[in-house]
């Protein structure tokens, strides 16, 4: 039932506004609202009660093991919240002087500096408001740059095709052209192929690593060098980035510009979709082409740089500066970490990751790369599965809904058929991985004996499996009234 | 304390299941020489006892003065039960509703929150938002340029009584495009701009204009003028709104007198007033409405509703196949993260609000702006700058430097406004200065009574400063 | 298996052709690609009247979980296209080579012949 269903003409709400509406006479007829808005007429508690059992209808990491490849859903220490949320810095105005708003200037710029440390990147943007957008300000840096050297003809930038989808995206909406470099089956880029691909167009490389096939990229030194001898820069897509956090940086690896998704690394709640945080970081080269605003210290006293200091800067992003509440759980999340809690992270998520693609092997899955160590995650391909007993991908992760939890990343990464992209994180326990490598197992057998469970799961949950078709064809995005 | 609960027991068994000596080995892929010395610029862990009190007295450290600050951002009464609801953890720790039957609380009310918002814009269809005000203004340039197709200039009017830092994030994102953003400058007296100003710059083809309402003075622009003048020449109109206001204003969607084209085809703006904290600046989210034609050339997600194998109704994401994770390249956008638990918490506040306790807010914003400017223009040398209604905002000049009035009023506990010195010249020693519904009686009296001594003090400085030289 | 009707020519991004006898060219995607995009949801269709070259991207279709360009086999102008598509994409998935059509073509250069025929198409789709 909607909201707008639960709606009775006339009911008021709570003494949340006036009671009376003051007098907007000032303003001339013909630019005032001729018809009150189709808003739901609900009382407080009508409304708290419905928003309350919606939630109830979503499986989170509060509630589920939500094992997600690529998104790294580790728990979301509930003090960063609190802290986060204090008056202090939720009735901060944007526009505050900086002289009044220093308690919270210097922890934007003591994250800037833990996060050039962490990567070893030298200096940090913390404007992106999420992973897309740093890897828009990343490229169009390395736009400017190359510009800036009266470089014009580097109009084309290398993704090798295991890359977020974002990568190339991002490509073409800074205006450059995409070009796929082919990954081999273990997983590591295809070297000749990039060889033959670089020359004097090439703008950069945007490389994830470990990559999305959940395995380090050995040769990336030997890729750092074709890439700069070509010419070009070298850019980390940062959300695999919980996998090696204190153990190798991207700075060392020779990449000259980052993003890292705080959302994921330093975790910040996804809120059902978001909003994330993607800082960017860059080499010295780099760094007059950072996103606006960042925070610089002078003496004791912090402030915004703007426009004025940084006149090559790519310019801002957003209103104002990226989405503070955000970087203060991220930095709040880093404090309690501190440099020996960062190298952990990476050492128990991977090893998680390695213990349970070690158990699928036992339990006899096919393993997108075998030979390899995982890193933080790994690939299970169901197509024997699916060709012998007609199941998907797809129908693994409807069942694992109905045992309590929450599906892998599925279809993603594209090279893999029928895949499942397990990341369980260093804040789940040998408990529940183990209950989730059961649950697996459980419905590996159902698929030989009885696959019809699978095909019609999920049947626990509030609604069974939805009709995309019909979405899609008949557009009902809004509700317009009881018909 | 990194939140990592494994017993040394655990970690034996599974390193043995592994058959690896160390959790070390399991890196060993890593060429070593590249392998990272200790972090020694990053302080050492702290307890939740340590953070806390790190915390707290930096958010001390932060003003506590009465704020008449806005452009852009806006300080309103939230209900409590708001970020209760929307910090429960199956809202703030679950992820993107990729997985729609797990995902059905996300999902209806990213749904419900679709249908308030073409509810408050009048427009058809709304996604389930972007990042931010100025940033949506970027992806609706974008969008425009995409939809229109009988226009080949990809030029863009953008009056300068738009937002300058929406301007700026516009142009940084849409200028790897070759998207010409043409500013129109204001009408010097109304503070808005005019036909006429407009079809100076408008002789070639036009892809789209931009009219933000009410625009960054405060003043109120003559939309459906501009609005019927764009459709005639085949302009598309971007609206920028702020989504409070239009529970007074005549929403985007009415935009326009001539019935046939009526409304702007694009509508955008920041949905903080909505029930976001001002948070130093986020995170708020961008709403981004549109007519029902351009529907594919939509960036971002949207949420439809269907229904399941039984019949049952339920909601899934729909339209992914204009998104980067299936178009890859071919896109409308790389945007994947939108802002969903602020989406979360303005959905409940327009819930508990309801459209007339919004209407009612928005009026008393309106109504505390006049009285406050009729108070601060009663004290000599301060003066409206634009003839003319204003919804909450109103431009002020002073005789003296804008700055230094500023720092002498936050000294007395007052954030006194916005210096536009910077972004407007032309305007000289001026401030715009924004009351919401928080701002009682008593809070104007004494930014009237600041304001009184500020300038008073200035005048007598001037003169002894004159005296001794 | 896909059908693949012999009289037809056929593309490699499995677009198919067939002279009328007015001499434009009717353009369509093959039983084989309407299989792989799965249920059709989507026609995004080119303007009448708009000129092409050989390769150039015309128009999308669109499943649930897909989104596939369409490329101008040959060059020519955009002399019809089928408006039922519009409200009814499904017809492409039903009937992909006789309701299912999505434009004609009046050619504009000798490109025609140079296209796969059934058999060579039928070992494309094979590999």
């Amino acid at each position: 039932m909607l909201i707008f269903e639960h709606s009775s003409h006339g009911r008021n709400g709570a003494p949340q506004s006036p009671v009376e509406k003051a007098s907007v006479s000032a303003i001339p007829e013909s630019l005032l609202r001729k018809n009150r808005a189709a808003l739901p007429e609900v009382s407080e508690l009508q409304a708290v009660r419905h928003y309350t059992r919606l939630s109830q209808k979503n499986f989170s990491i509060d509630t589920q093991f939500y094992p997600l490849g690529s998104c790294t859903m580790k728990y979301n220490p509930r003090a960063c919240n609190t802290l986060a949320m204090l008056p202090g810095f939720l009735n901060a105005h944007p526009l505050t002087p900086d002289e009044q708003n220093q308690g919270f200037l210097a922890c934007m710029f003591d994250l800037q500096s833990m996060l050039c440390e962490a990567t070893g990147m030298a200096a940090f943007s913390l404007a992106p408001m999420a992973g897309a957008q740093g890897e828009f300000a990343g490229v169009a840096m390395i736009d400017a740059y190359h510009k800036s050297r009266g470089d014009e003809e580097r109009r084309e930038i290398l993704v090798p095709d295991a890359a977020h989808g974002t990568n190339p995206a991002t490509a073409v909406m800074c205006g450059f052209s995409v070009k796929e470099i082919p990954t081999l089956d273990n997983g590591d880029v295809d070297l000749d192929a990039l060889k033959q691909a670089v020359g004097p167009q090439t703008a950069g490389l945007m490389l994830t690593n470990p990559s999305t096939l959940g395995v380090f990229e050995r040769n990336i030194e030997e890729i750092a060098k074709v890439v700069h001898q070509a010419g070009g820069l070298l850019y980390y897509d940062g959300a695999n980035l919980n996998a090696i956090l204190g153990k190798i940086r991207p700075g060392d690896m020779g990449f000259d510009v980052i993003h890292s998704n705080l959302h994921k690394t330093f975790s910040t709640p996804h809120g059902g979709g978001g909003p994330g945080s993607g800082a960017v970081g860059v080499a010295e080269r780099l760094i007059p082409f950072l996103p606006l605003p960042m925070v610089t210290q002078e003496g004791e006293q912090y402030r915004y740089l703007t426009a004025k200091d940084c006149p090559q800067s790519i310019g801002r992003l957003s209103a104002f500066m990226g989405n503070p509440g955000v970087l203060l759980r991220a930095y709040i999340y880093m404090r309690f970490l501190g440099r020996e809690g960062m190298v952990r992270v990476a050492e128990f998520a991977t090893l998680n990751a390695n213990y349970m693609m070690a158990e699928a092997r036992r339990r006899g899955f096919t393993l997108a790369i075998d030979s390899r160590r995982a890193s933080h995650e790994f690939i299970i391909t169901l197509k024997n599965e699916a060709r012998k007993y007609h199941v998907s991908a797809m129908d693994f992760a409807k069942r694992l809904l109905d045992l309590g939890y929450h599906a892998p990343t599925t279809y993603f990464p594209l090279l893999v058929p029928e895949c499942l992209l397990i990341e369980p994180t260093e804040s789940e326990a040998k408990e529940a991985l183990d209950g989730f490598m059961d649950a697996l197992e459980q419905i590996k057998q159902e698929a030989e004996t009885n696959p019809e469970i699978l095909h019609a799961a999920p049947q626990t949950l509030p609604v069974k499996r939805l009709d995309e078709v019909r979405a899609a064809k008949q557009l009902d995005l809004a509700y317009r009234g009881s018909e | 304390m990194p939140f990592i609960p494994h017993t040394e027991q655990e970690i034996t068994q599974m390193l043995q299941t592994i058959g690896a000596d160390s959790i070390e080995d399991l890196f060993d892929e890593i060429p070593t020489h590249l392998r990272a010395a200790v972090l020694s610029a990053v302080p050492t862990g702290m307890t939740e006892m340590e953070v806390s009190r790190l915390m707290r007295q930096r958010a001390e450290k932060n003003t506590k003065a009465l704020c008449f600050l806005g452009a852009g951002a806006y300080q309103h009464h939230i209900p409590a039960a708001v970020w209760e609801i929307t910090t429960r953890g199956e809202f703030y720790s679950a992820y993107t509703p990729y997985q729609a039957e797990a995902s059905q609380g996300t999902l209806q009310l990213t749904y419900e929150y679709q249908s308030m918002m073409t509810a408050l814009t009048a427009m058809d269809v709304s996604n389930a938002s972007m990042y931010d005000g100025a940033s949506s203004l970027a992806e609706a340039i974008l969008m425009a340029v995409r939809a229109n197709r009988k226009s080949k200039s990809r030029k863009i009017l953008i009056p300068t009584t738009v937002n300058p830092v929406y301007r700026q994030t516009a142009h940084t994102i849409v200028k790897g495009q070759q998207i010409d953003l043409v500013e129109v400058p204001y009408d010097k007296a109304t503070g808005t701009v005019t036909l006429d100003q407009i079809k100076q710059q408008a002789e070639a083809d036009i892809t789209a204009i931009v009219l933000q309402q009410p625009n960054f003075f405060g003043c109120l622009e003559a939309v459906d003028e501009i609005t019927d003048w764009a459709h005639e020449n085949n302009i598309l109109v971007i609206a920028a709104v702020n989504p409070l206001a239009i529970t007074v204003l005549n929403p985007p969607g009415e935009w326009g007198l001539d019935e046939a084209s009526k409304g702007a085809d694009i509508a955008c703006g920041d949905g903080q007033p909505l029930g976001a904290p001002m948070s130093a600046g986020g995170p708020y989210y961008g709403l981004l409405c549109c007519k029902q034609a351009l529907v594919r050339q939509m960036p971002g997600r949207i949420v439809g509703r269907t229904v399941d194998l039984d019949g049952k109704e339920g909601f899934v994401l729909t339209l992914q196949a204009r998104e980067q994770h299936i178009r890859r390249s071919k896109a409308t956008s790389n945007i994947c993260t939108n802002q969903g638990l602020v989406v979360t918490a303005s959905t409940i506040h327009m819930a508990i609000m309801g459209a007339k306790g919004l209407e009612n807010t928005a009026a008393a914003c309106h109504q505390n702006n006049n009285n406050l400017v009729v108070q601060l223009c009663a004290i000599a040398d301060v003066k409206k700058a634009f003839a003319g209604a204003h919804f909450h905002e109103t431009v002020l000049q002073l005789e003296v430097p804008a700055q230094q009035v500023l720092k002498a009023l936050m000294q007395k506990g007052i954030l006194g406004g916005f210096d536009l010195s910077l972004d407007y010249p032309e305007l000289g020693h001026a401030i715009l200065v924004c009351t919401t519904e928080m701002r009682n009686e008593d809070d104007i009296a004494a930014y009237a009574k600041a304001m009184q001594e500020v300038l008073a003090q200035t005048a007598n400085n001037v003169a002894s400063l004159q005296e001794s030289a | 298996m896909s059908e693949v009707p012999s009289e037809l020519k056929y593309t490699k991004s499995h677009e198919w052709l067939r002279l009328e006898d007015d001499g434009l060219v009717t353009v369509g995607i093959s039983d084989h690609a309407q299989e792989l995009l799965g249920d059709l949801v989507f026609v995004e269709l080119p303007e009448a009247g708009l000129e092409f070259v050989a390769g150039d991207e015309c128009c999308v279709v669109e499943s649930v979980k897909a989104a596939s360009d369409v490329y101008m086999p040959i060059s020519g102008e955009v002399a019809e296209v089928n408006e039922a598509l519009v409200d009814e994409p499904e017809i492409i998935n039903d009937s992909p080579y006789d309701n299912g059509w999505l434009f004609k073509i009046r050619p504009s250069a000798e490109e025609f012949d140079d296209l796969m025929d059934a058999d060579a198409y039928q070992d494309e789709i094979a590999e």
